[in-house]
């Protein structure tokens, strides 16, 4: 690799140091003068330390509480707790795996749906809208973000169900029906209808985001690109995208959390049924869900208690998956040196 | 001096909060709260300085606050277990208040007539062994109407709830299939079904979907106009949910416990509405606070002579006279 001599640029401190050295700077004076000091300074370290602490403290807070208030299950079913498929409150017996396989799944169909569609609204916005049309369409798609969930989910009830399925199932079924994810029966609910509400919701945090990380691209990428006599699209995929793919990343995982903890759309829609089938058009059930139907009238302490230990699964889950996002970023990233975070 | 006035100041705020506010607190049922909000402010109107105030959180959250001190009365939709009782730190008594009922709604296109469900039937179509409406045994209990040959879709409610114990123990006590396989509890394991978390989004499934079928609690389906079946009740006659069904459920009751603690789902009276239940009051004795107690106490005797002739304006069932005469005996020997 050869580049181009590095010149050595004088840097503007050490012109000043001999200045500085024989006396203070006048900003120097002022800031004595109104009492800054060392003191200051240790103080707001400990401060702001204290304050990253804080996090620290509020997980493992956390943590401790759900081990704590999850005793009963856990001595009673122990690790098989988190693969069982069993949910019955009369009987007293539980297991978490149809609730993690339906969040899981609901969260990844909201993925697929989502990121091809906000990536795409964020390439529209930052490289090819006309100036008139940014503004509002922006702000449309910020004001998603700021619509409640539980609006969402009656949409979802009295529009999307039944747009599914009147018009989109029917045609799944019979155009995919052969692969198995799209099998009758057709209710229209389902852990589709969960995934494709939870990419309208996660939609906007996505596209803002990658839109932000889009535009911070410097333009001499775009037109060093463009003057090597790249189309639109090579620029785009070559100046934009892939100096953006870290922060891209890294919206997804921020949309990916809103998926797995949302809780009132997707048990509007998701059917409610802790079930596993491989259809997508089948019913499912989510951790949330669970945890937000039954915990009010949940009575006595074995119910409660594994309640309470789904709650644990969510927060594992959560971290696993964050895990394996942040080792996706580190194997994509590792070849070339990011340029814009 | 400064100081000295301070805490005059304070001495006098505190005695005045004492002697004219009195805050009670209490937690519970979801379904009678419409009726018990109303209650409340209605006799704190009536009783200046006196304030209650209820959180509808659900009756397992009312029983499990109750039980450990935390507020001065419950509330439940379905009776404490005896193991329940036991475990409580605290003595407690079972006031019923209101009634309620649960009706089946269904969605059936074509059929304009309003069907019947056998006991049976309806046990055995949330079983899912009956799983077609052109079933032999639906069309039994409906001559002369033309069932489609439509998929049954069974709707039931996801969270927990009264209203599921009020359906799974009126179920229970029909069909020893279901009390076998699924029991009675606010969440069961549903054999079959949607879950629609609660009345109003069982109520849009149902609307939604062609061919099927959900339950909902009376006053949500008068409220609402939806239309629902008639069930055979225990002396053999078709019945339909209303208020006075539903009274006459409880005046029939074959034998009304001390202590309040009875289901009436398939109550024998002639006119009995068969899927009916009580909501409970729960009352800590001794009383979390004695001066709280003595508010309570006149509590439940204004509930008994005013209270109860509100109630059928928002679509609960009062308490029959039988009942109300007895439960002023149980509340006279209060402390």
């Amino acid at each position: 690799m050869s580049g181009p001599p590095i010149v050595p640029i004088p840097s503007p401190a050490t012109s000043t140091t001999e200045a500085a050295s024989s006396a203070p700077s006048p900003v120097r004076k002022f800031l004595t003068e109104r009492g800054s000091s060392a003191l200051g300074d240790h103080a707001f370290r400990w401060i702001m330390l204290l304050c990253a602490l804080v996090i620290f403290a509020i997980v493992g807070l956390i943590l401790w509480e759900l081990v704590a208030r999850s005793q009963l299950t856990i001595s009673k079913f122990g690790l098989s707790f988190f693969f069982k498929q069993a949910w019955d409150p009369v009987s007293g017996d539980y297991g978490a795996w149809p609730f993690i396989y339906g969040t899981l799944v609901s969260s990844l169909v909201s993925l697929i749906i989502a990121v091809p569609l906000a990536v795409g609204v964020a390439v529209f916005l930052t490289e090819m809208c006309p100036k008139f049309l940014r503004g509002p369409l922006s702000f449309l798609t910020e004001l998603l973000a700021a619509i409640p969930s539980v609006v969402y989910g009656l949409w979802a009830v009295f529009v999307l169900v039944p747009l599914l399925r009147e018009h989109v199932n029917p045609v799944l079924m019979k155009t995919l029906g052969w692969t198995g994810f799209f099998a009758g029966p057709n209710y229209g609910i389902g852990m589709l209808a969960a995934g494709v509400i939870l990419a309208i919701m996660i939609l906007p945090i996505i596209s803002s985001l990658t839109r932000e990380v889009m535009t911070a691209v410097p333009h001499t990428q775009r037109e060093a690109v463009l003057a090597l006599g790249a189309t639109r699209w090579e620029m785009i995929r070559m100046g934009v995208l892939r100096n953006a793919r870290i922060g891209i990343v890294g919206s997804i995982i921020l949309g990916l959390g809103r998926a797995l903890g949302e809780t009132m759309a997707v048990t509007m829609v998701i059917g409610n049924r802790p079930e596993i089938v491989k259809s997508l058009l089948g019913l499912g059930y989510s951790m949330s869900s669970v945890i937000a139907n039954e915990f009010s009238e949940a009575s006595d302490d074995l119910y409660l208690s594994a309640l309470i230990e789904i709650g644990l699964a969510l927060f594992i889950v959560t971290i696993i998956v964050n895990a394996i996002a942040r080792l996706l970023v580190w194997a994509v990233t590792r070849g070339a040196p990011p340029r814009v975070a | 001096m400064k100081k000295s006035t301070f805490l005059a100041a304070a001495l006098i705020v505190c005695t005045a909060s004492a002697g004219f506010s009195q805050k009670i607190n209490g937690a519970g049922a979801t379904f009678p709260y419409p009726i018990y909000s109303k209650w409340f402010s209605e006799y704190s109107a009536a009783h200046p300085g006196v304030e209650i105030n209820y959180q509808s959180i659900g009756s397992g959250g009312g029983i499990r606050q109750v039980t450990s001190g935390v507020v001065d009365f419950g509330a439940s939709d379905g009776p404490m277990t005896d193991e329940q009782l036991k475990g409580s730190k605290v003595k407690i008594v079972h006031i019923p208040t209101v009634l309620g009922a649960v009706v089946p709604i269904y969605n059936l296109p074509g059929v304009s007539t309003e069907l019947k469900f056998s006991p049976d039937v309806l046990a055995d179509i949330y079983l899912g062994k009956i799983s077609n409406w052109s079933d032999a045994r639906i069309a039994k209990d409906n001559p002369g109407v033309k069932l489609p040959s439509t998929d049954i879709v069974v709707v039931h409610r996801s969270d927990g709830s009264g209203t599921t114990y009020i359906f799974t123990d009126y179920l229970s006590k029909v069909s020893n299939d279901w009390k076998n396989s699924v029991g009675r509890n606010s969440a069961v394991p549903w054999p079959k079904g949607i879950g629609g978390k609660g009345n109003e989004n069982v109520a849009a499934m149902v609307r939604q979907m062609p061919g099927s079928i959900g339950y909902v609690e009376l006053i949500y389906a008068m409220q609402n106009k939806i239309a629902f079946g008639y069930i055979k009740n225990a002396a053999g006659n078709w019945v339909k949910g209303s208020i006075d069904g539903v009274t006459e459920a409880a005046a029939t009751v074959k034998q009304m416990p001390a202590d309040y603690r009875v289901s009436i789902t398939n109550a024998p009276g002639p006119n009995a509405y068969p899927i009916s239940s009580f909501t409970w009051l729960l009352i800590p004795i001794p009383p979390k606070d004695a001066g709280n107690g003595k508010v309570i106490k006149d509590f439940l005797g204004w509930m008994l002579d005013h209270g109860q002739s509100e109630t059928s304006g928002l679509y609960y069932a009062p308490l029959p006279k039988s009942v109300s005469d007895k439960v002023r005996g149980t509340i006279s020997q209060l402390q």
